[in-house]
């Protein structure tokens, strides 16, 4: 039986913004009269690892969504989608950014950074649609590539139980006034890339 | 107000829900937050929010604002109550003034720690009852009922939070702020303020006597819930409970179901889920603590009850998840267990991204000037902060507890060692438990080296301020200690301060600090990158040249700003302008550019 209406796990670096994803779809939730669950990365981790959020809407029980149980994947980094990849349900769907963040490791020529291919391959394979997608450069579009993940937000909102106007009041509590604009251009982009 | 709150915040509303007057602790995930939100939500309530130097200081400072009538807070992470120990342990018998609550926050898993020890074992030892949440509703409302509990029974106690659900957000149900009540005075009562033998000992027949009472009462309380239903049952406590709850929800059975909340847990209902069931199963992470309690209750009422737990069904290390519990459980009931997903290309061919120091971190500047001044023989001890992820530099020999490099160092030389010996440390762990060591050495006379890695912040839990920094934890300004003055007033015979960016300067300077023949004391000083960055100072970036001969010793300092791109380097945009790699680069290719 189904304990979670949907289940999202956002994945990426440190810095791209992970939290502030989950902060919207949370308050959104709370604003939609959902129950709502996140579960977050701080400390150590977050010194330019890898962050793993978790995001239940419509949930009474633990933040954290069960191996093989996210309903989506949204990762703003393409290692990272793969790395947890393990997550996902096989009538999940992934939404990826394809803009890599070189680990220290690649970066000293300790290890390999895959193509692109490499990463979303195995990933077809174990669940229901994967969109890969550009949005650092939807980002820069918008005005800023600092926006990437509210463009990744935009793309979420298609899949998830929740309206887009309390998505998008959400965005308006969290994000600096002066940056609003360019925050509903990259969420508006985000949103017809996956139309 | 239904409002989407992280863990931590929700405690800090609970604690201001309660009227609490004063709080005080040490950073240290996964318990930081508190006291960072109190600062902000407290608003014009009189209250007295502090960073204090170690969780000692700030149990003690607790401990005496608790006696004075004002109702207080103690905020930690598990390894910080070990610092709080010695007061922790006395308190218990002494008891309380206003209400008193400990918050220490556990880390199943390690994220972010030394080691996963289970607080339920210290508020065990001590006697203290414990509150132990599974989510930030919960979090906030047993610390608002901790103060009520403190007081009703003369007691500490403590509120057991871990990682996920300091570090959970959920929809929370929030009430008003109380401002701190009564009247604050110390009352003169050495019978019970004095832990004199002749006091302490009534003291503790009374503690022990009041164990029933307090086990009734938290019996009685909404954190344990009993529903009796199947034959078989489960019991589970903290954030296990819920993970039992989704699971036995998942599997659609008809299990007896006893959620646990406190420690001690509530023996008449664990009794009655006994003479119900026929086998049941205590899900807890880490430590058989209510396990314990349960086979010691079946033992005299129900022996012929089968008891599951850590015997094979829950793991004892780590944290629990959803999967393990419902596995645990499906066993329980003769069933199949669901197998994890795997992706196997992502073990294969994915490169690690291990947590790293940042882009123009002045620690791996230190490290650098360190290691070829003393030289890769040397002894390296090193201490707790973000420079511990310098382990691959080879400068980080030992990482134990805070504070312990400089009397490990110490330790090492009187135990033998010949060879050089140079330990570092934070700024803030020095302040927090380095003073005793390095005071310990300059006594006994341990000819070794001291680092202060002075980034001026405790920036690995998120740029707190502490005592060398001029600020309190509310933002104003105090006296600033020299950390120089500091190390000469505890007996180092020399004291150096460098610019860790000043590499060649660096070098000459542990070098002479390597000579001197006694306890000498380098404190590299640079601001913290992030801090800085966030402050706006703005430097130039670098770029490398065609001068470039693609020796890698660039790449091998690890600045993640640079990468080895066709046999030649290259500055990417992470770079923040420190510049130390333009000193390392042998053929001079890297220099300063315009941004």
């Amino acid at each position: 039986m189904r304990t979670s209406e949907c289940d999202i796990v956002i994945v990426g670096v440190g810095g791209q913004g992970v939290i502030l994803i989950s902060d919207v779809i949370g308050r959104a939730a709370v604003k939609a009269g959902k129950p709502v669950r996140g579960a977050e990365t701080h400390g150590m981790a977050q010194r330019g690892g890898s962050v793993v959020n978790h995001t239940r809407i419509g949930c009474r029980y633990s933040p954290m969504v069960s191996s093989g149980g996210a309903d989506i994947l949204l990762a703003l980094e393409p290692a990272e989608a793969l790395r947890f990849a393990h997550f996902l349900s096989s009538d999940g769907v992934a939404l990826v950014n394809i803009n890599p963040v070189l680990p220290v490791t690649v970066t000293t020529g300790k290890a390999r950074y895959p193509s692109l291919e490499e990463i979303i391959s195995p990933m077809r394979g174990i669940c229901k649609e994967v969109k890969a997608m550009d949005a650092t450069a939807l980002a820069k579009q918008a005005g800023t590539a600092q926006a990437m993940n509210v463009v990744m937000l935009g793309a979420l909102a298609k899949y998830i139980p929740l309206p887009e106007r309390v998505l998008t009041d959400a965005i308006g509590e969290v994000v600096p006034p002066k940056y609003l604009d360019i925050n509903r251009r990259a969420f508006d982009l985000g949103k017809a890339e996956v139309e | 107000m239904r409002e989407y709150l992280l863990g931590n915040v929700a405690i800090a509303k609970g604690i201001l829900e309660a009227g609490a007057g004063l709080a005080a602790g040490y950073p240290g995930t996964p318990s930081s937050e508190i006291i960072e939100s109190l600062v902000g939500l407290k608003g014009d309530l009189p209250m007295h929010v502090e960073w204090s130097v170690n969780e000692k200081v700030a149990l003690e400072v607790a401990i005496g604002s608790s006696w004075a009538g004002t109702r207080s807070a103690a905020t930690m992470k598990h390894v910080g109550l070990n610092v709080a120990a010695d007061p922790f342990m006395t308190l218990a018998y002494l008891g309380v003034g206003a209400g008193l609550v400990i918050i220490s926050a556990d880390d199943p898993f390690c994220h972010s720690s030394q080691n996963e020890q289970d607080s339920r074992r210290f508020a065990q030892f001590a006697s203290v009852p414990c509150l132990d949440p599974a989510d930030p509703q919960e979090a906030k409302d047993m610390a608002r009922y901790g103060f009520e509990l403190s007081e009703k029974f003369n007691i500490p106690v403590m509120l057991r939070p871990t990682t996920r659900v300091s570090h959970a957000r959920a929809d929370v149900e929030a009430g008003e702020f109380l401002p701190s009540m009564g009247e604050a005075k110390f009352v003169k009562n050495p019978a019970r303020r004095v832990a004199l033998p002749v006091h302490a000992r009534p003291l503790h027949t009374e503690l022990i006597a009041k164990q029933a009472e307090i086990e009734k009462a938290l019996a009685a309380s909404p954190w344990n819930r009993l529903t009796l239903r199947g034959d078989h049952g489960v019991i589970a406590s903290g954030i296990a409970g819920l993970y039992a709850e989704e699971a036995i929800a998942d599997l659609d059975l008809d299990l007896s179901f006893l959620r646990v909340g406190t420690f001690p847990a509530p023996i008449r209902m664990i009794e009655e889920m006994l003479e119900h069931v026929s086998k049941v199963l205590v899900v807890e992470e880490l430590e058989p603590v209510i396990e314990e309690q349960v086979e010691r209750i079946a033992l005299k009422t129900r022996p012929e009850v089968e008891v599951l737990g850590k015997d094979g069904y829950v793991s004892r290390e780590g944290e629990l998840d959803f999967l393990q519990v419902r596995n645990a459980i499906a066993r329980m009931e003769g069933q199949q267990g669901k197998a994890a997903r795997k992706v196997e290309a992502a073990g294969k061919i994915l490169p690690p991204r291990p947590p790293a120091l940042c882009p123009g971190c002045s620690h791996r500047a230190t490290y650098y000037a360190m290691r070829k001044a003393f030289g890769k023989s040397a002894v390296y001890p090193s201490d707790i902060g973000c420079y511990t992820m310098a382990v691959n530099m080879g400068t980080v020999d030992t990482c134990l507890c805070m504070g312990a490099s400089i009397t490990l160092a110490s330790g090492i030389r009187f135990g033998g060692e010949t060879g050089p010996i140079c330990c570092s440390l934070g700024d803030s762990t020095f302040l927090h438990g380095g003073l005793a060591g390095l005071l310990n050495a300059a006594y006994n006379k341990a000819r070794i080296t001291v680092t202060v890695l002075d980034n001026s912040t405790t920036a690995m839990t998120g740029h707190q301020p502490h005592p060398a920094t001029g600020l309190t934890a509310t933002g104003e300004p105090t006296a600033q200690v020299s950390l120089e003055a500091v190390a000469k007033a505890l007996g180092a015979g020399l004291v150096e301060v460098v610019d860790p960016y000043d590499l060649d300067g660096a070098v000459e300077c542990f070098r002479r600090a390597k000579e001197f023949p006694g306890l000498s004391v380098v404190i590299a000083r640079q601001a913290c990158v992030i801090k800085a960055r966030r402050g706006g100072a703005g430097r130039k970036s670098f770029a490398v040249g065609t001068e470039c001969s693609g020796c890698r010793l660039c790449i091998d300092f690890g600045c993640p700003a640079i990468e080895f791109e066709g046999e030649k380097a290259r500055i990417n945009a992470l770079c923040t302008g420190c510049g130390v790699c333009a000193k390392i680069c042998p053929s001079s290719a890297i220099e300063g550019v315009k941004r």
